[in-house]
């Protein structure tokens, strides 16, 4: 049962990293327009944006 | 922006989103839309008094979009506005029709922005951003952030307690046991208690207003399940309901999800309609200098400016100029009225083909315009009262639950079984069971759906509850100009006129926007060889061909009175080649093409249709007659249209209106549910429920369709729901279920609701071809 010892928390940090990388998704603002940026994909370029 | 990126474009559009008129490249290539779009069409309001100051010192103004719907549009603008020296960024967001540009400089002319996208070719309408947007989005963001977590909770003490079930009919020791417990119950905490809050904070004002709402009993579940698992990993208990309390949680978090989602879709439709109304007005001062003000602080004696193309900001006098003007919206009359100095024109009508100066006399509330948003606002007031589908479960649901549980642990105290804590185990294990997973998704989930489906047939909601309204439709009221008919005229054949006479008169025709001239020039089709023409706005147009004098126009303007031809129903434009008797040509505002199909598919669904028109009599009858409809109401005031619907409504019938124009909109807003097309007046479409695209009328048959589709698909889960409930509450009343048993049965019933939600999007295809 040692096996336990690093799987269960090495499935929690997987699991774990992946609610970070969704919440840090949604604090860039990457959830406010999904229709714009399934169609942005089909531009040849992006314009600049010089932010 | 390359050419490329259009075409593949345009090739989406056609495909993907049929009959939108994208963007005005592709309305201009349609050649239709109520408002002549191009490079000249409309121009935008000076936006100077929208701009904002953001956090960082930079200038923000934001801009509602009107014609905006695919990438093309996108990249065009983003890559135009961002090419003007000054501006910092421009973001389009395609999902709510917005745009946003900021720059840094103070002395920039936010004006630059407007006539750029004016020079494209898109409406657009500054907007108070502060206002419309931040409320909705912080919420939106809380419940996703919540179902996030609660997600990642849920799929991580499911795999653990997967292993504990197993462990439990082999080998596993209680140490083991327990250390998984407490491994859940680690995870679990902290989850329930953040993703938890957005339904334990609705349930303590509920409770502490003495009220009983849906989330008493789901917070009520949650929490008894996670103090009871507490207690049992405590006692080394063989079951703990750690992975049902936060799947509970995950599950509903997603019900929530979709409804609010939905909820500011509609929203911002509506919103974004209103914004449309606030339109700006070019003032001129008694100095001469031109100012933009606001449609709504235009003062009697005022003098506006108002350019050919643009909408007639109040009542008032002409006091400059000549145009036709275009009062469909407000009259529901198809034909332009010819305006010169003297004549009084109404708010809301559309200035055709020259500039006129006009002196307010009275704006706002005063206007014929303000008067019909007056009769509206009472009319919305009179609307009938609706509960929605869900609203009526719920209200059933919270107090069964609670009773059964009670019951449940009274049963189990009196029977004497072993103390309270089987009992408490038993009333918990009922919480869990009876915990509206099923019946959080069922309306949501088709409501996602169905909204869905509509907008892939052009068809925009503005709120939830005119899907369930739509449903339950049995009579169609249709508006004549421009919901029946094209508001726009056709052809329809010539009186003593050669085809040289229509090939010359399309040669005229050709540089005028006057509808029946281009209506002339749509008929003859290849382009005529263009002549230099003189316009006399009102009248006519002139020009020499060949040494000799020719006119295309009025009646009178061309010498038609002297003729003693009869008058007709058909519009008239009349051509005069010098030396030669007048000829005239005939037009009628032909029926969309759909039109008789689309209303006989609603007769053959048992569903009444009748007509209402401003117009004429004997204009209204046989067109009436041509598309099979039986009851006709012509001659229709704003105020007689609403007494008719209300006769309707005093029967008992559920009226769904449709209509564009500025005269439609108390009937709309006073209807059981309506529909306004996207080219109808701006008023009209804030007034209506659901507003749709394209030039077909068969969206309104669809939408029906697709409305009670979703209506049966609702009502069937929630049945679906009720048998789940019955067939698993005594089963754990009976202190039957253990965790295995409580996850299968949520996921199994939220999943049989979810899938019967999706049917819905198969069915709304082959419905609609």
């Amino acid at each position: 049962m040692t096996v336990i010892a690093y799987l269960l928390p090495a499935a929690l940090a997987l699991g774990f990293l992946g609610l970070v990388a969704f919440l840090w998704c949604l604090k860039t603002r990457q959830y406010e327009d999904l229709d714009g940026a399934a169609y942005r994909s089909l531009l040849d370029q992006e314009p600049d944006d010089k932010r | 922006m390359s050419a490329h990126a259009t075409n593949v474009d345009s090739t989406l559009a056609a495909d993907g989103l049929p009959n939108l008129g994208c963007c005005p490249t592709a309305r201009q290539i349609s050649g239709r839309g109520q408002l002549p779009a191009g490079p000249l069409g409309v121009p935008n309001a000076a936006p100077d008094a929208y701009v904002a100051r953001a956090a960082n010192g930079e200038f923000e103004l934001a801009f509602i979009l009107d014609n905006l719907t695919c990438a093309a549009c996108v990249g065009d603008i983003e890559g135009r506005l961002s090419r003007i020296p000054g501006i910092t960024s421009a973001r389009v967001n395609l999902t709510l029709g917005r745009l946003r540009v900021t720059w840094t400089d103070p002395a920039f002319a936010p004006s630059r922005i407007a006539a750029e996208l004016t020079a494209l070719g898109y409406r657009a309408i500054p907007y108070d951003a502060a206002k419309l947007e931040r409320l909705a989005d912080d919420r939106d963001k809380k419940l996703l952030r919540a179902m996030a977590v609660a997600g990642f909770a849920a799929a991580n003490i499911m795999l653990i307690s997967v292993s504990v079930w197993s462990g439990n009919v082999t080998d596993m020791g209680p140490a083991t046991r327990d250390f998984f417990h407490w491994i859940s119950a680690l995870i679990a905490l902290p989850a329930i208690a953040y993703a938890g809050q957005p339904f334990f904070a609705s349930a303590w004002g509920a409770v502490r207003h003495g009220r009983v709402n849906m989330d008493v009993p789901i917070s009520l579940g949650v929490l008894l399940a996670t103090l009871a698992s507490v207690m049992e990993s405590a006692r080394s208990g063989e079951h703990a309901y750690f992975d049902a309390a936060v799947m509970l949680l995950f599950f509903l978090l997603i019900g929530r999800y979709l409804d609010q989602n939905m909820r500011a879709k509609t929203q911002s439709v509506a919103a974004n309609l209103l914004a449309l109304q606030a339109v700006a007005a070019t003032v001129i001062e008694p100095d001469g200098r031109r100012r933009s003000c606001p449609a709504d602080q235009l003062r009697p004696g005022m003098v506006v400016a108002v350019a050919p193309g643009d909408r007639i900001p109040a009542d008032g006098i002409v006091t400059r100029g000549r145009s036709d003007v275009d009062t469909s919206l407000v009259s529901g009359e198809s034909l332009p009225q010819a305006v010169a100095p003297g004549t009084q024109v109404y708010a809301g009508t559309l200035a055709l083909s020259g500039g006129l100066d006009i002196e307010v006399t009275s704006a706002d509330r005063d206007t014929l315009l303000g008067q019909i948003v007056a009769l509206m606002t009472n009319a919305t007031q009179a609307k009938s009262g609706h509960t929605m589908l869900a609203d009526r479960a719920a209200r059933l649901y919270a107090p069964a639950v609670h009773v059964l549980a009670a019951t449940t642990f009274a049963g189990w105290m009196l029977l004497g079984a072993g103390g309270w804590h089987p009992a408490l185990m038993a009333a918990v294990a009922v919480l869990i069971i009876t915990c509206p997973c099923a019946l959080g998704l069922a309306v949501p989930a088709v409501q996602t759906v169905a909204t869905a489906a509509l907008l892939r047939a052009g068809v925009l909601l503005k709120s939830g509850e005119a899907l369930e309204r739509l449903a339950e439709v049995d009579t169609v009221v249709f508006d004549k100009t421009g919901t029946l008919t094209l508001g726009q005229p056709e052809y329809v054949g010539g009186d003593g006129a050669t085809p040289e006479d229509l090939a010359l008169a399309a040669r005229l025709a050709q540089s005028t926007r006057h509808p029946l001239a281009q209506a002339l020039v749509r008929h003859v089709g290849v382009p005529p060889r263009p002549v230099p023409v003189q316009e006399t706005p009102g009248l006519g147009v002139s020009a020499i061909v060949d040494g000799r004098q020719v006119r295309l126009g009025h009646r009178d303007w061309c010498g038609g009175a002297a003729t003693s031809a009869p008058t007709t129903t058909h519009s008239e434009l009349w051509l005069k080649v010098d030396g030669r008797p007048p000829v005239r040509f005939f037009f009628r505002d032909a029926p969309r093409g759909d039109a008789r199909r689309v209303i006989e598919a609603l007769r053959n669904k048992s569903i009444d249709v009748e007509m209402l028109s401003g117009d004429r009599r004997a204009v209204a009858a046989p067109l009436a007659q041509a598309l099979g409809i039986v009851t006709v109401l012509a001659e229709a005031r704003p105020d007689a249209k609403v007494a008719h619907l209300k006769t309707l409504a005093a029967q008992g019938r559920k009226v769904l209106m449709v209509g564009d124009g500025l005269n439609d909109a108390p009937a709309l807003a006073l209807a059981h549910v309506s529909m306004a097309p996207a080219s109808g007046a701006d008023i009209s479409q804030s007034a209506a429920d659901i507003v749709y695209r394209g030039e077909a009328l068969d969206p309104v048959r669809r939408a029906i369709a697709i409305a009670r589709v979703a209506r049966r698909r609702m009502r069937e889960n929630l049945i679906l729901a009720v048998i789940y409930n019955v067939l698993a509450v005594p089963l754990a009343m009976a202190g039957l279920v253990t965790p295995l048993i409580a996850a299968l049965a949520m996921s199994g019933s939220s999943i049989v609701v979810v899938l019967n939600a999706l049917r819905l999007s198969h069915q709304a295809k082959d419905r609609a071809p």
